[in-house]
């Protein structure tokens, strides 16, 4: 299963690296894509990116497919009065000139049916889809289920 | 099904006026995840930090115990007489067998505890905390809950909430001040 998922990725370099690569797809970046371990595959593993659109028109994220899990769905994570729900989110707006985060506690992708449980060091293959940029696949780290997040040198906060 | 205790909590006026029991006034009895018995009276005399998740949650509950696990980190030796606690609003699928794995991955100072549905509803209505099951396509199922964190003093008084995403600044010294 590990070699599935490695195929997938189309890669061979570094797992530890991936997550730091920068994939661009017309005005889009896409960065810093990372998951966490799971325990088994029945839960639903997690999916966190970050966006930057340099150009002048507005995008949005409308959907994400993956080898790894058989049904991927965007969520917002919404904390109102005190209680925390998930809700589905049909698009993720990525305005002009602005950067939209994938991160613990906001929105996430939430990956149902995980065709296996991710390991940490595994990596796998995202490919998101943008309303106007169209698709783009980057490589997806696995991290820890404690880790807050990749390791880049240029990974700001 | 788990809705009883959950729905009467929602109807409640508002969260923030309604504050937890003393711990010493609670009438749950859960299970822990080494599959020992745990009643609130057992946690007299320490203080407690309890939040309220479950295990097939991907996002909030891995952030939350992550973000616990930072502040033990930072508190050190001074939290080990600190009871940290998870209390599952899934008893169904979270087993202490469950839990057991689960808490693994995190500091080894945070137990996991389910028990029967009407247990775990008793501990939310004590907690003054809400649950409820939202149903998905295909048989899933996922859960709204309270995302705080709750601290208690030592002779079991309700001390602090820490919010979802509160800064460990702010959130390790309203820790330390229940320590003493």
């Amino acid at each position: 299963m590990k070699h599935f998922l490695l195929a997938a990725s189309l890669t061979l370099s570094a797992p530890a690296a991936m997550a730091c690569e920068t994939v661009t797809i017309g005005d889009l970046t896409v960065e810093h894509a990372w998951s966490k371990a799971t325990i088994g595959a029945g839960r639903p593993g997690v999916f966190y990116v970050e966006i930057t659109n340099t150009g002048s028109t507005d995008d949005a994220l409308v959907g994400i497919a993956t080898p790894a899990a058989g049904m991927p769905m965007l969520h917002e994570t919404v904390v109102q009065d005190g209680i925390a729900s998930m809700p589905h989110a049909m698009s993720i707006p990525v305005p002009a000139g602005q950067s939209v985060q994938l991160s613990p506690g906001g929105y996430h992708g939430m990956l149902m049916g995980l065709t296996t449980a991710l390991k940490e060091g595994d990596s796998f293959s995202v490919t998101l889809t943008f309303e106007k940029a169209g698709e783009v696949t980057v490589n997806v780290d696995v991290l820890s289920l404690r880790a807050e997040g990749p390791d880049c040198a240029d990974a700001g906060q | 099904m788990l809705g009883v205790g959950a729905y009467r909590t929602r109807n409640r006026p508002a969260l923030s006026e309604v504050l937890p029991l003393p711990i010493g006034e609670m009438s749950w009895a859960l299970t822990d995840h080494r599959d020992q018995s745990v009643r609130p009276t057992d946690w007299a005399g320490h203080p407690v930090m309890v939040f309220f998740g479950f295990t097939w949650c991907p996002d909030v509950c891995p952030t939350t115990l992550s973000d616990i696990s930072l502040w033990l980190e930072d508190l050190g030796a001074d939290a080990n007489r600190l009871i940290v606690a998870l209390i599952s609003v899934d008893p169904e699928r979270d087993t202490p067998a469950v839990l057991a794995d689960y808490v693994s991955s995190f500091d080894p100072r945070i137990i996991g505890l389910t028990g029967p549905a009407d247990e775990v509803a008793k501990a939310a209505a004590d907690f003054r905390v809400t649950y409820r099951r939202v149903d998905k396509d295909g048989g899933d199922y996922t859960m709204d809950h309270t995302a705080g964190v709750f601290l208690f003093h030592p002779d079991g008084r309700f001390a602090s909430i820490i919010d979802f995403h509160e800064d460990r600044r702010f959130a390790v010294p309203k820790i330390r001040r229940t320590l003493s």
